[in-house]
């Protein structure tokens, strides 16, 4: 397995580490994923993301590249500004989906999952030739550290080296961090305020411990698993896939009205299920692969994620089920273990910060 | 890890203990609870079931899995513990004690032998 910069600090601080997309990542810290998930959204918890990828495009034609590769709009941008963004495959559904930074009026940065750095580099490169742009995977030389909670301006305020006032969501800055250089994003994967820092790997430990000095919460892939569900955002593999078209997902907005790679497929194809939320009204925890069904038993779809959230203690998840069903308030079953245990559908976040 | 020596334990995780007036009582080991994570349902058997040795009789669930139980010994299930349903994190606090999940009547005490010590079930989770 490969390590980021920050592994030893995780064996130190006594994680459980697991393989996550063939990197020792830390689960959770000693006291769990429930006191880790409630220290992000009452104070600050940090995450190590340093296994994202990171793939540079850059030339004069990037902008109208990155405009035909992706579904959303990275030309529109502002110098130091980020977007959610996706990547279609040619058969209407997705490669991966995406942040993308513009670094310069030709030069971006786009921040992938570790699990498809390789697809999302490969198709780049392939699809960027004979354009002028060149596609650089720099992810080794960054690593990414994730700074989330209402505590986290007044935590990383106090540390930063610039005034961080001013730095509006989606927005980026430079500036030093503990003496070492970063460049802060004000973006987050949990629903709450936050950031990402950005620094070399040489110096991400140095970061780390200022920051966990500092009294942020050291928190693992469990808690990041359970905050983003609670917020409402994807995880591909999950609610994105390589056949998931994006028009049919509450993550449509995405997709912008404009030529891209693959909208033949995708554009204007009705939706045989829709991407809804699902909250219990019975115990029971859906789980991704379980059925749902109609009150009548009949099959109507399958769960993509779910858990039982630490904060407001509901059991949620993501569903794909049949169009008649997709509304607000339908009642539904989920077959757990055998029995059918009723939920009801509702619109994604399933809490707000 | 904890593992108590007076316990007998089955590879799949469960202790039992012997009670003075007969019983077996049952729950999961300090290793379970740890895979595990924090505990959030039970399901219990009924009292009065009939059950062999081996037989999966509860499931116990946490916010990343559920996992089966299996009754380490066969007879009747004497009493469950109710209190699970609204402290099951007392399965990660206290294993061995509060987290106690059923307790059989016992239809053939000679099965306790063939459970595994404490040292014999170290190594056995020691190879998960």
């Amino acid at each position: 397995m490969k390590r980021t910069p920050l592994y030893q600090k995780h064996v130190e601080l006594g994680a459980r580490m697991v393989d996550f997309a063939g990197y020792d990542m830390p689960l959770h810290y000693q006291e769990g994923i429930n006191h880790e998930h409630l220290a992000v959204r009452s104070g600050a918890g940090l995450f190590d993301v340093s296994h994202m990828a990171e793939i540079r495009v850059i030339g004069a034609d990037a902008t109208s590249f990155l405009s035909y590769a992706t579904l959303n709009e990275p030309g529109r941008l502002k110098l130091g500004r980020g977007q959610y963004n996706m990547l279609p495959n040619d058969t209407g559904g997705l490669i991966d989906d995406l942040y993308v930074y513009r670094e310069g009026d030709d030069d971006y940065l786009v921040v992938a999952n570790a699990s498809n750095r390789a697809a999302v580099f490969g198709h780049l490169k392939a699809l960027a030739e004979g354009r002028d742009c060149h596609v650089v995977d720099e992810s080794d030389n960054v690593a990414l550290i994730a700074l989330q909670g209402p505590s986290s301006p007044l935590l990383l305020g106090r540390l930063l080296h610039d005034d961080l006032t001013d730095l509006r969501r989606n927005a980026t800055m430079t500036s030093e961090l503990s003496g070492v250089p970063v460049t802060v994003s004000r973006t987050g994967y949990t629903g709450e305020d936050g950031f990402e820092i950005f620094c070399k790997p040489t110096d991400a430990e140095a970061v780390w411990e200022v920051l966990v000095k500092a009294d942020a919460t050291p928190c693992g892939l469990g808690a990041r698993d359970t905050l983003r569900l609670e917020a409402g955002f994807p995880l591909y593999g999950h609610e994105l896939t390589e056949s998931t078209n994006p028009l049919c997902t509450p993550f449509a907005w995405v997709v912008k009205d404009k030529p891209f790679h693959g909208r033949e497929r995708m554009w204007g194809v009705s939706c045989a299920r829709r991407l809804v939320g699902l909250r219990m009204t019975e115990r029971g925890i859906p789980r991704q692969g379980y059925k749902v069904m109609s009150v009548d038993g009949e099959v109507v779809g399958e769960i993509t994620s779910g858990t039982l959230s630490p904060l407001t203690r509901d059991c949620i998840g993501f569903a794909w089920v049949d169009p008649e069903l997709a509304q607000e308030g339908s009642n539904v079953e989920v077959e757990v273990r055998g029995r059918g245990i009723a939920a009801t559908v509702v619109t994604p976040p399933f809490y707000q910060a | 890890m904890n593992t108590p020596q007076e316990l007998r334990y089955a590879t799949s995780h469960e202790w039992a203990r012997l009670e003075q007036d007969g019983e077996v009582t049952v729950g999961i080991s300090d290793f379970a609870q740890d895979q595990l994570g924090d505990v959030v349902f039970i399901e219990l058997p009924s009292v009065g079931r009939t059950v062999s040795a081996g037989e999966q009789v509860a499931v116990v669930e946490s916010v990343k899995t559920a996992s089966d139980i299996y009754s380490p010994v066969s007879g009747v299930i004497s009493a469950v513990n109710s209190d699970l349903e609204v402290r099951p994190e007392a399965i990660n606090l206290g294993p061995y004690t509060d987290g106690w999940l059923f307790t059989v009547t016992p239809s053939n005490t000679g099965e306790l032998a063939e459970l595994l010590d404490a040292a014999g079930y170290s190594a056995s989770a020691a190879q998960e």
